[in-house]
């Protein structure tokens, strides 16, 4: 393990000074003064860098290798997102410079949102939503506030238990009760169940397309007619829009709001924290309920329009994330709609391709076709108490990041994997045949190896159930 | 898998012990197994009123956060506070030291619709 920045510290002479060549005229009052001395690191330049350039080194990144954790956590970003978003236009510029003097940034936040209405099939975006919970949060509000407008009392939002965590968490965050809907074993929507969960009271449903177990709700047509004769919306969480994009169009399928992962679908880096970006479109009914300010096309000029009685208000300082905005406008722009289309294609194929692979040697409840993702689950194979859990760690002595597992919960011991559309038939041969190894062989013939693993990372097995039950937050 | 014949059961791997017109609740040795090592428990407060299937406590484990129903309507009477600065008693001793809450009965007819022992074994 590299030492921490205070353990390298020495106790010796100083190895850095602090000159002041400014005289310091300020009166500092007694009481505010430091009495000790700053307490930071004493580190040698050279020992500095070569802590930082050691743990660069360790970064993990797809620079350098796999990752089967797809879209939904880093898919691949084109270099050229980083050379625009570099452009000091872009990087000197001050949100609150005079309006007149920003038309250039403007017209790219407009001119995404007009894209994203036509690959989705919306008629108006907002941009501002810092992320994909952020944007399902907004969209729940705009709901709230369009049946406050027509004098509706309706206080429910189903959610399928196949849907991600945070369907549920913004719902109760928005002011909703959730009716969770028990899903069919491929995480599809049985339509006798939804019925029986439509009650007056039901404001929205939620729905993931293709759903988490990377199946396409074929069902979706009559799901829709059966929500909205209930008077209610349907939101469509675009977590999983990689599939799609110029295919099918979540406002063609009857979807009313949605939200979209600009850093999954629409590249730009955001594995390890963000900043993300999680735009949401509606259909023209609710569209005086986004966010303000609207930016607006008036005479050739952009302006901020911040009139808008029905908004639900702002959501993020300023524009949202502009740098992430910025680079999915040139991933949209580069791509076109032909390049879209078949970033989609070449995402589905790819995991079919690894699906065919799988699907007789472990089980994959969600049958043997997919769309972007799939989840398979080696339950009846792991004997000796080996769980999934070991053989994500195995993976690691491998050199790969582990895929999602244990998601979704409606499969025993899942492991889901999402290739995207970026990788080379070879980079997937060899990931096949290592999970093989690992599951068929391995966790067989020698399962304490998986249950030690990792041991060719530089820490290895970490205690995850003691760090979660009495973690160490500070240095000491 | 320990599953005491005394004790009766939810679909949702509940087990429900009936002391006169109250019920102390907790997760099965099946569940506890099935989650593993449990890191965190929120537990309802004592006092408030519950129906039956209502999310009435949460168990996190390093895989997930799993919500934990209430079996039968009533109101809460009792809560473990051990289990919150000990989450591992749900996974040591899950009938007896891990136990979750405990509900003051309101129709006592509801306890019919709870599986036996035997009807649970075969559930999972």
């Amino acid at each position: 393990m590299e030492k921490l920045l205070n353990e390298l510290s020495s106790q010796c002479k100083p190895a850095y000074s602090v000159k002041c060549d400014v005289e310091i005229n300020a009166e500092i009052p007694e009481n505010l003064k430091r009495k000790s001395n700053l307490g930071l690191p004493n580190v040698a330049e050279n020992d500095l860098l070569r802590h930082f350039t050691n743990l660069s080194r360790r970064n993990y990144a797809l620079s350098t290798v796999f990752y089967p954790l797809g879209s939904c956590t880093m898919k691949y970003n084109p270099l050229i997102n980083e050379r625009i978003a570099k452009i000091d236009a872009f990087n000197d510029i001050h949100p609150y410079q005079p309006v007149e003097s920003m038309q250039g940034v403007l017209e790219i936040v407009y001119e995404l949102e007009k894209d994203l209405c036509e690959i989705v099939g919306m008629d108006s975006f907002s941009l501002q939503q810092a992320a994909g919970a952020h944007g399902e949060f907004a969209g729940l509000l705009v709901i709230a506030k369009y049946f406050k407008s027509i004098k509706q009392k309706r206080t429910k939002i189903i959610v399928p238990d196949s849907a991600h965590g945070t369907n549920p968490a913004s719902i109760t965050f928005a002011g909703f009760e959730i009716v969770p809907l028990k899903s069919e074993a491929d995480g599809s929507i049985s339509l006798e169940k939804l019925k029986e969960v439509l009650i007056p009271e039901v404001a929205a449903m939620m729905l993931t397309v293709p759903n988490t177990l990377g199946v396409f709700e074929k069902n979706i047509t009559e799901i829709s007619k059966l929500v909205h004769d209930n008077g209610s919306l349907l939101y469509y969480d675009g977590a999983n829009l990689n599939a799609v994009m110029g295919i099918v169009r979540p406002g063609d399928m009857g979807f009313d709001v949605m939200h979209i992962n600009l850093h999954k679908t629409f590249s730009t880096p955001h594995g390890g924290g963000g900043p993300g970006s999680g735009p949401i479109g509606v259909k023209s009914f609710l569209g005086s309920f986004l966010p303000v300010p609207r930016i607006e096309k008036r005479k050739n000029k952009y302006v901020l329009n911040y009139r808008k009685s029905k908004s639900i208000g702002k959501m993020k300082a300023f524009f949202g994330n502009f740098s992430v905005i910025l680079k999915a406008y040139v991933y949209v722009k580069a791509l076109g709609g032909k390049g879209l289309k078949n970033v989609s294609k070449q995402a589905v194929l790819n995991a079919n391709y690894m699906l065919a692979k799988f699907k007789d040697k472990i089980n994959v409840p969600a049958g043997s076709r997919c769309m972007h993702e799939f989840v398979l689950s080696p339950k009846a194979i792991l004997e000796n108490d080996v769980r999934t859990l070991d053989v994500a760690k195995r993976l690691l002595d491998y050199g790969y990041y582990a895929p999602t597992v244990y998601f979704p919960l409606i499969v025993d011991e899942a492991i889901m994997i999402e290739p995207t559309e970026t990788e080379s038939k070879d980079t997937l041969d060899k990931f096949i045949d290592v999970v093989n190894k690992i599951i068929l062989e391995e966790a067989i013939e020698d399962p304490q190896k998986l249950k030690n693993a990792p041991v060719n990372t530089p820490v290895t097995r970490l205690n995850e159930v003691e760090a979660a039950r009495k973690p160490i937050l500070k240095w000491q | 898998m320990n599953i005491p014949q005394d004790l009766l059961y939810t679909k949702t791997h509940e087990w429900v012990k009936v002391e006169e017109n109250k019920v102390k609740i907790g997760i099965t040795d099946f569940a506890q197994h099935e989650i593993t090592d449990v890191v965190h428990v929120e537990l309802p407060e004592v006092g408030r009123g519950i129906k039956k299937e209502q999310p009435a406590a949460v168990v996190e484990s390093v895989k997930s956060a799993f919500d934990i129903y209430a079996p039968v309507s009533g109101k809460i009477v009792e809560v473990n506070d051990k289990v919150l600065g000990s989450p591992e008693l749900v996974n040591s001793s899950p009938y007896e030291n891990g136990y979750l809450f405990v509900i003051e009965v309101s129709d006592e007819k509801e306890l019919n619709d709870l599986l036996k022992a035997d009807d649970y074994k075969n559930l999972i």
